[in-house]
């Protein structure tokens, strides 16, 4: 999308007006407000996901029992009580951290963040299919936020508060029989709340691409943020009310007297988590789709080359999201299934690292030959490349069910996954962040706090996650709060690595300020001839209503 | 203190001629007791180097695009963005490498998912390197364990006491994050050790079920290769073969709540002869002489267990 066919002209026109505080902020129908609010949203519940991560870390650095109990102390428990108090609520951390940042955190800011601001911008529409639902979307995102936090407060089990059970619900211990209180009710709500917020804003996304892109610009000339969000949305739409469904029968379960997960009244806790996982193994490509699709961008700016096989690269992605569908019982090896179909999922699962391979060495590609310029967005998405593969070959190790039975639920599989996703979807959403922060607000950051945080994060969260593979093949399990004293001298590494990335978050938020503080004013195209997206057309910040005029792309022009 | 701990955590404990528990700063799989471990520890090893080789190309290739196609070597940017016979080779040398992991993967999975049959190993050659002729003569020991929050109930089906009852006990682990929690080590390595194990006779081929009383469990041995869920309304089921006397050291590995890190797994793999005196005074109800007995065997084999200073001392 050449940004000579488009006239910039119309941009400044004199109707730019925005709406009241109020109006504009909390009835919000313009998607990049709507953006806006996600972003800071995330950011809110990012601190509060990364918060609850560091006092995992914080407990884990020394064996035995020791910060939590102080904190249950500093609440008034003690001795024993203040022991017990400490082991249910360290469950409940590991449970808020993975849920609030899947759900309030990586998806709003790459789905409802970015792609709310970036997806209307870069295939040429004025907003969104459906301003209004969008801003539903948002507004239920948030409500389901607060009441995920409440839950943390309401008795869970006995009188200890919060639901401890994992992400991942199983039941009987998410049912009444492990944790009867009001607490696994009141997050029923919330993740039914913030999936009705995905599946609308899902519909909103189908929508607006299918429907308004420019003039001239076909599927297949279309920005590959916008397929990576395209292919999202539909895997959004797909998986979510499987979980609902399975949220809903949980619910009955634990409250009307159905017995679907129970097995004195003939139900099976095993097929929740078949239905959990049909959602749950899509929902990771959920978050890392759209980092994808923003790391194409980046690495063609600064390499000032157009992307590498961009057919390949759409579809390795409709690829990698349908065949996310049928893999999803690799993460039930070892529930007691017959050998054939662990085989089968064994081999769909290593099918899809064909694609993903596809994908790396793309980007790889449109690297080689180009005139690579090392700004701050640049380095976030090469970093991501490599520590991507990192978590790639991981994969590869565990999809096999015979080396699975060893690492299932072993701090391999924790190593594997923020590998994939602390390293892989937060590199990304911090690349788009420092590729777009000056599009989005029309300021500039100071590059020199943007390396600085690139290279405290990427030393951190490498030194955090990379001993937890030793931690698991030498057998320490997941989601303890005491381990053999074995493990000891790895996790104190991996708390080391945590130390380190709070300076690094520190660097982040010092930037942030700092940018807001001295104000340098932005130009609408930073990047130079590399940023060829539509969004680069237009003045930083863009003008409240964009396109009035739709730009036209030329048949001839590339992607 | 932590370097401590963990230096008197590499300490063989007691009698124990092998203690499979995580190592201080191990970078690998523990020690294989079993066979199926044993491939696992050679999968993984093949796999080790497939997925490092991979990785350090990966490096290579991020490396040389950012010396030789920075702005500064390579002002000009090349337009290219097709090359059909490269996509074709990073999409088919991928599948290759796929397959040639698969193969062994297979393999191995159905070696440990298929319960052997013994009427045919026990006729079968000896050269085999995952058969045990002389072990399937002697048949299946077969055990159950049935997780509750928060300890292990095993059983031995086929060892009935005189009632008429299968042989059954309940397996605390020693601590539980508490003050009052033992602190001698000579009792066992924290947070692993059990007040009454479970007692398999070394070399025979051992059938093993797992069930749960109230949430989803898991019955995991590192050494042996083996994670079973224990998952209430199912009897899950699998096998292995011990080839070595010793201590080993599993831990729940399903979040089951509260004192998940604590319901521990100690398996003592004794002889026949030590595992029959077991069971049959377990059959007579002579409990506390059972457990006690198996302690007289092994102290008497080997030399005196060091009390926490001295293995401090020689910790040093």
């Amino acid at each position: 999308m050449a940004m000579d066919q488009v006239s910039v002209a119309h941009d400044d026109h004199e109707h730019d007006h925005k709406p009241g505080f109020f109006t504009r902020w909390f009835l919000s129908t313009n998607h990049k407000d709507i953006g806006t609010l996600y972003l800071i949203f995330a950011l809110c519940a990012g601190i509060v996901g990364y918060t609850l991560s560091g006092l995992i870390r914080w407990e884990l650095a020394e064996p035995g029992i020791g910060p939590l109990t102080g904190l249950m102390e500093y609440f008034g428990y003690s001795g024993d009580q203040a022991v017990e108090h400490a082991k249910h609520f360290y469950n409940v951390v590991i449970t808020y951290h993975g849920l609030i940042m899947i759900f309030f955190m990586v998806m709003p800011a790459l789905i409802g963040g970015f792609g709310n601001w970036f997806v209307p911008l870069m295939i040429g529409a004025p907003d969104m299919a459906f301003p209004r639902m969008n801003n539903i979307s948002f507004w239920l995102t948030a409500a389901a936020f607060v009441m995920a936090c409440i839950s943390m407060l309401l008795p869970g089990t006995g009188d200890f508060l919060g639901f401890g059970g994992g992400w991942v619900l199983y039941p009987p211990l998410s049912s009444a029989t492990g944790h009867p209180g009001p607490s696994m009710d009141l997050l029923i709500l919330s993740l039914h709340t913030a999936g009705i917020a995905s599946i609308l804003g899902a519909i909103n996304f189908i929508v607006t691409i299918l429907n308004m892109r420019a003039p001239g610009m076909t599927l297949h000339k279309m920005p590959l943020f916008a397929w990576s969000v395209l292919v999202t949305a539909v895997l959004l739409l797909l998986a979510l009310p499987v979980l609902a469904g399975a949220l809903t029968m949980l619910l009955t379960d634990r409250n009307f007297g159905s017995q679907f997960f129970d097995p004195s009244g003939g139900g099976d806790p095993i097929m929740f988590q078949h239905l959990f996982w049909f959602f749950g193994h899509p929902e990771v490509y959920i978050m890392i789709l759209p980092a994808f699709g923003i790391i194409s961008h980046i690495v063609s700016t600064f390499s000032k080359k157009p992307v590498f096989g961009y057919l390949g690269m759409a579809y390795a992605m409709v690829s990698i999201g349908a065949i996310g569908f049928i893999v999803w019982a690799h993460h039930m090896y070892t529930v007691g299934m017959p050998s054939d179909m662990k085989a089968y999922f064994v081999a769909a699962t290593m099918v899809i690292a064909v694609p993903t391979g596809i994908k790396i060495f793309s980007w790889i590609a449109t690297m080689w030959g180009g005139s690579i310029d090392f700004e701050v967005p640049m380095v976030w998405a090469i970093g991501f490349i490599f520590l991507f593969t990192v978590g790639g070959v991981t994969g590869v190790v565990l999809a096999n069910a015979g080396i699975d039975h060893v690492l299932h639920d072993t701090y391999y599989v924790v190593a594997h996954f923020h590998y994939v996703l602390s390293l892989g979807a937060v590199f990304g959403l911090f690349a788009a962040w420092y590729y777009w922060f000056e599009k989005m607000f029309g300021i500039k950051y100071n590059k020199t706090i943007g390396y600085a945080h690139f290279w405290t994060m990427f030393i951190g969260s490498n030194l955090l996650f990379f001993p937890q593979h030793f931690l698991g093949l030498n057998g320490m399990p997941r989601r303890y709060i005491d381990y053999a004293d074995g493990f000891a001298t790895w996790h104190f590494w991996s708390s080391m690595g945590y130390a380190v990335t709070l300076v690094a978050t520190t660097i982040f938020f010092v930037g942030v300020i700092e940018a807001l503080v001295r104000r340098r004013k932005g130009v609408a195209n930073p990047w130079g001839e590399g940023a060829t997206t539509l969004e680069w057309t237009l003045s930083s910040p863009p003008p409240f209503h964009q396109f009035n005029e739709l730009p036209e792309v030329k048949p001839e022009s590339h992607h | 203190m932590r370097f401590l701990i963990a230096l008197l955590s590499i300490l063989p404990f007691g009698a124990l001629a092998e203690a499979a528990q995580p190592e201080a700063g191990g970078l690998g799989l523990q020690p294989a007791a079993t066979r199926i471990m044993e491939r696992l520890h050679g999968f993984h090893a093949y796999l080790l180097v497939i997925i490092t080789v991979i990785t350090l190309f990966v490096l290579a290739l991020i490396i040389w695009v950012c010396v030789r196609y920075n702005k500064r070597s390579n002002p000009v940017p090349r337009k290219f963005s097709h090359n059909t016979l490269i996509e074709i080779v990073w999409t088919v040398v991928p599948v290759l490498i796929l397959v040639a992991i698969a193969g062994p993967s297979f393999s191995n999975l159905f070696y440990q998912e298929n319960e052997p049959d013994l009427e045919v190993i026990s006729s079968g050659n000896g050269d085999d390197p995952n058969i045990y002729p002389a072990a399937a003569e002697k048949g299946w020991v077969t055990f159950k364990a049935q997780g509750n929050q928060w300890n292990w109930t095993y059983s031995f089906p086929d060892q009935l006491d005189g009632s008429g009852y299968p042989v059954e006990f309940v397996s605390n682990g020693l601590q539980h994050g508490l003050a009052k929690d033992v602190t001698d080590l000579s009792t066992g390595p924290r947070n692993l050790a059990v007040d009454y194990p479970l007692v398999l006779p070394v070399n025979r081929y051992v059938r093993y079920q797992t069930a749960a009383s109230d949430v989803i469990h898991s019955f995991a041995m590192p050494a042996f290769g083996i994670k079973t869920d224990a998952v209430p309304g199912r009897l899950n089921e699998g096998w292995f073969l011990v080839e070595e006397e010793g201590t080993y050291y599993g831990q729940c590995s399903e979040l089951c709540g509260k004192d998940h890190a604590y319901m521990p797994i100690e398996v003592r793999v004794v002889s026949q002869e030590v595992f029959d005196t077991w069971i049959e005074r377990l059959k007579a109800g002579e409990f506390e002489a059972a457990f006690d007995g198996l302690d007289d065997t092994a102290t008497a084999t080997t030399a005196e267990p060091m009390d926490a200073p001295t293995r401090l001392a020689q910790a040093q």
